[in-house]
């Protein structure tokens, strides 16, 4: 294989973002990825919430990444349909201490730069959240706070890359690095489970394993942790409950139980935060579920009426930083991107710029393209959107868009051909799921996990 | 709306082409014109097309089949009789009172009836809904999702299962393991005794070699990316033990689906989970009726299609001009060890209800229970039955027991002591 001018590694949000915005320059660009989907980690699992940055520790690199990501990834969903809604949150005080740290708050929005919150009374809260449990003292809005489908948007990301000319290699995990040997020699031998990579320029995007990654390079400046987050997915039918996404008034351990709608029209309830040990254990807990199941009781005890439809984890990578460790090694042409925990989904796209900019300063050339290619545009998964189930003029046109084959979540054949068809099908029905919302629903694949396997199996 | 929406107005329009949809559209097309009958599947005939065994058309018509050629049967009957079946149709919500929008691969459909009947049956909870912790590996099925895989496509489960439940259900999921080359090594229900089960755990003994844990709840389930095993729990003394098997099938644990009636804002029983209806089937919203399993989670499906064609009656007279009751009735209530009745409402002057029979779902089991009506704190009537009172299984009270009861003096609780 030829030697490219820089590979990324880690196809998640970040590492597909990077690789996207690396293309729009004169570069070849490899996107190396250990699973055999993008977007098959932390990406895949999380709250979905696409952050104003209100809450950031102010000053941060995360602080004004996750700003700008907010604006970038907006302008990003309205080119590519991206489903997003602009539902607003409203924080929750529930105790006189977290009444009183309200107007700090707000205090610390501003400094974040944004200034659109206010602090409202009780009665206002149950006017914005009539279904909210008794005892709700206060309450701070955040009227910009929106939603978001990672899904849709990892993809879209990595889809662009390969548009843009990107060589995608799946199932190629990174195992250990040659670094040049020689003063004249500038390249990188990557040596993954598939084989060597060689390029000149590398940047560690690798989620949950950067550290090791980055000891591969000759460092050792941090550790992750994976810090679990499970999560409570309710049915659809929960969804007039929850208008607006619920924060609870975060703490030292973290941003606490929220409970929000999602884009696909359900209600989430979680994250838990718990350190483990595991990098791969994305399993649910007991005490996990049961610690939301309480939460859950106290913030909206209608919604434990419900039925669950999926329970999930996901694992942020922590780390002993306090902020984001994105830093360039000129001498090593290399780009550490680590500790990306719990805001990546919204900084992505800025990460990316700013990840390109420090390679440029630290020698990487840049020229930008004048040949790109338009961006894609992604299958609705929303519930806001028209879906073409409800296409008439899509379905008079092809009839493949009004054959419902999941009925829950009402895909249709089309969809799935489509994702088969797609520049980056799915490797399995988990991506399938990502794709479609195929056998995502309240029935889990009671009426139409076998068709769907089918479909899959006739494609293969 | 768009032309590109077709526009039909049939007399009744039946959702879901199960036992209950097509016995209900069966009776129907004779008496009052166009009769739609529309199902999302691709071919109609409800869970009994993919529930291949015996134990079907007992009640409904004196034999004793299998469930596809029951299912089959079914949609004779109902073309025949010169009902319009359509199957890829599904029912995605509601354009008005008695207008539904449809999605076929010929197009949307916006249909304008009558009167509709919800016919749309009832699902077992799958795993989150059962919030069982641990992996998230595949291998593990409800026995829908099995009986789809096994007899409608043919696939491929396990060599080693664990099945959740030991009711009726339960054993039908045991035969299809057993069809499919799968050995199923043990069966839990948290109920303390197998022999309410009396029918089946003898010959399923015999017939499987399976053992049924009783009192045991499945507490995590454990593999990555395969199912290797399951950790359950004896509910009694809380040890736990390691199960190892690569197929789960979660059986049973009933909700109706139910989201045609909820969005309709159609009143939900809080037992059911169904529509809230009377003896006529009606709901409280005017020329829509309900029958099947979405009333009673579940029972079996000559009882079902029994509801399909009691519901007839109140249609043809819906459509003749009748008017829709409102007020209450007599609310019925589940006491102990029910947890839901069903029909729920009675009133003077609606026709009783369908074979004479009340149906509820207990709790726990009583072998020859005395059945109590309550009203007003009254005892109004208690009878020794012969049959027991079983969970997973329904249980009838003839309705001749409601002679003593009081139209005007509200609630009856029904309940069982032994
Ligand atoms: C519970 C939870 C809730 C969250 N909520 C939000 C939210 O509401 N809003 C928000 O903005 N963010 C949220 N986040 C954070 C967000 O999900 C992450 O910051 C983001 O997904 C990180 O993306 P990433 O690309 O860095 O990592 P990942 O998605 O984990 O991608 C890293 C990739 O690198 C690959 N990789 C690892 N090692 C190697 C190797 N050696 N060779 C090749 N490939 C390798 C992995 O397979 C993986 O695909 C949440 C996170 C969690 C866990
Ligand atoms: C594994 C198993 C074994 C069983 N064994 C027996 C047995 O041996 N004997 C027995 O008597 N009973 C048995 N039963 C029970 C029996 O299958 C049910 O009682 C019967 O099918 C109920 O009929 P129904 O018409 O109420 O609902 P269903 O048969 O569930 O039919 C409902 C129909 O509605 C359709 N539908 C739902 N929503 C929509 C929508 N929005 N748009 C369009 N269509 C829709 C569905 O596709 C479905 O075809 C068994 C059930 C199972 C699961």
């Amino acid at each position: 294989m030829s030697t490219f001018d820089v590979a990324v590694i880690g196809a998640g949000i970040v590492g597909s973002a990077i690789a996207r915005e690396l293309a729009g320059y004169e570069l070849s660009v490899a996107l190396l990825e250990a699973r055999d989907d993008v977007g098959d980690d932390t990406s895949k699992a999380n709250t979905a919430i696409l952050h104003t940055g209100f809450d950031a520790k102010p000053g941060t690199l995360e602080s004004r990444l996750v700003r700008e990501g907010y604006h970038l990834l907006y302008g990003y969903a309205d080119r590519t349909g991206i489903p997003v809604e602009r539902t607003g949150a409203l924080l929750v005080a529930w105790t006189t201490e977290e009444l009183d740290a309200l107007p700090g708050l707000k205090e610390k929005a501003e400094l974040n730069g944004y200034d659109r919150t206010e602090i409202v009374g009780a009665e206002e809260v149950y006017r914005l959240a009539p279904h909210l449990g008794e005892g709700a003292l206060g309450g701070l809005t955040v009227p910009d706070e929106s939603i978001v489908c990672t899904w849709t948007t990892n993809l879209a990301l990595a889809t662009e890359a390969v548009l843009r000319g990107v060589t995608l290699l799946l199932n190629h995990r990174v195992l250990s690095v040659e670094k040049p040997v020689e003063e004249h020699e500038t390249a990188t031998i990557l040596r993954t489970s598939e084989g060597d990579v060689t390029a000149r320029w590398v940047v560690n995007a690798a989620g949950l394993g950067a550290d090791v990654v980055d000891r591969l390079f000759g460092h050792d400046r941090f550790t992750v942790t994976p810090r679990r987050g499970e999560l409570l997915v309710y049915d659809k039918l929960a969804r007039p409950l929850a208008n607006r996404i619920i924060l609870p008034v975060p703490s030292s351990r973290g941003k606490g139980v929220l409970v929000s709608p999602t884009v696909y029209g359900n209600v989430l309830l979680g994250p838990t935060a718990e350190d483990l040990i595991d990098r791969t254990d994305t399993g649910t807990s007991e005490q996990g579920l049961e610690f939301l199941l309480e939460k859950g009781h106290r913030i909206m005890p209608e919604l434990l009426e419900e039925e669950v439809t999926a329970a999930y984890a996901g694992l942020r990578a922590a780390t002993d930083h306090q902020d984001y460790l994105i830093e360039a090694d000129a001498e090593r042409r290399y780009v550490l991107v680590g500790g990306i925990r719990s805001t990546g989904l919204t900084a992505g796209m800025a990460i990316a710029r700013h990840v390109t900019d420090l390679a440029g300063k630290a020698g990487l050339p840049l020229v930008p393209r004048d040949d790109l290619p338009e961006p894609p545009r992604m299958p609705n998964l929303g519930e806001a959107f028209l879906r073409p189930y409800q296409d008439a003029e899509r379905i008079a046109a092809d009839p493949a868009y009004g054959k419902v084959v999941c009925f829950c979540e009402r895909v249709t054949e089309g969809e799935i051909r489509d994702a088969l068809h797609s520049p980056i099908p799915p490797a399995g029905l988990e991506g399938l799921r990502r794709r479609t919302r195929a056998m995502n629903g309240r029935c889990q694949g009671f009426f139409c996990g076998a068709e769907i396997a089918n479909l899959l199996e006739a494609d293969r | 709306m768009s032309e590109t929406v077709t526009t039909l107005t049939p007399a009744v329009v039946v959702v879901g082409a199960g036992p209950s949809g097509l016995s209900a559209a069966r009776e129907l097309a004779p008496r009052v014109g166009e009769v739609l009958v529309l199902d999302r599947e691709s071919t109609a005939g409800g869970i009994p097309r993919h529930s291949d065994h015996p134990g079907y058309g007992v009640r409904d018509m004196g034999r004793f089949m299998d469930g596809p050629s029951y299912a089959r049967r079914l949609v004779r009957q109902a073309r025949e009789a010169g009902a319009t079946i359509r199957t890829n149709a599904t029912v995605t919500g509601w354009a008005g009172e008695r207008a539904i929008e449809v999605t076929t691969p010929q197009g949307r459909l916006l249909v304008e009836a009558g009167a509709v009947v919800l016919a749309t049956g009832a699902r077992e909870r799958p795993r989150p809904a059962r919030l069982i912790p641990g992996d998230r590996p595949r291998g593990v099925y409800t026995t829908g999702h099995l009986q789809n895989l096994v007899h409608l496509k043919h696939g491929k489960v396990g060599e080693r299962a664990v099945v959740v439940g030991a009711e009726l259900v339960s054993w039908s999921a045991a035969l299809t393991l057993r069809e499919a080359g799968c050995r199923t090594v043990l069966m839990t229900t948290e109920y303390p005794r197998p022999d309410s089960y009396a029918l089946f755990s003898g010959p399923g003994k015999v017939l499987f070699g399976t053992k049924v844990a009783t009192r045991t709840r499945v507490s995590r389930i454990i593999g990555r990316p395969c199912l290797r095993a399951v950790e359950i729990e004896d509910l009694d003394t809380g040890h736990r033990r390691i199960v190892e098997c690569d197929t789960l099938i979660l059986t049973g644990d009933w909700i109706p689906d139910h989201e045609l009636a909820r969005t309709a804002g159609i009143a939900i029983d809080p037992g059911t989970r169904g529509p809230l209806v009377d003896s006529a089937l009606r709901t409280d919203r005017p020329g829509v009726f309900a029958v099947g399993n979405l009333l009673h989670p579940v029972d079996t499906a000559d009882v079902a299609a029994i509801d399909g064609a009691h519901v007839a009656r109140s249609v043809t007279a819906w459509l003749d001009g009748g008017s829709w009751p409102v007020g209450e009735g007599v609310r019925l209530l589940a006491g102990e060890p029910f947890v839901w009745v069903a029909p729920e409402i009675l009133r003077p002057g609606d026709p009783v209800p369908a074979r004479r029979r009340l149906l509820l779902w207990g709790e726990r089991y009583i072998r020859l229970p005395h059945v109590v009506l309550r009203q007003g704190g009254r005892v109004v009537a208690r009878r020794r039955v012969w049959w027991p009172v079983a969970p997973g299984r329904v249980f009838r009270v003839p309705t001749d027991m409601l002679s003593t009861v009081d139209p005007l003096g509200g609630p009856v609780t029904i309940s069982a002591e032994p």
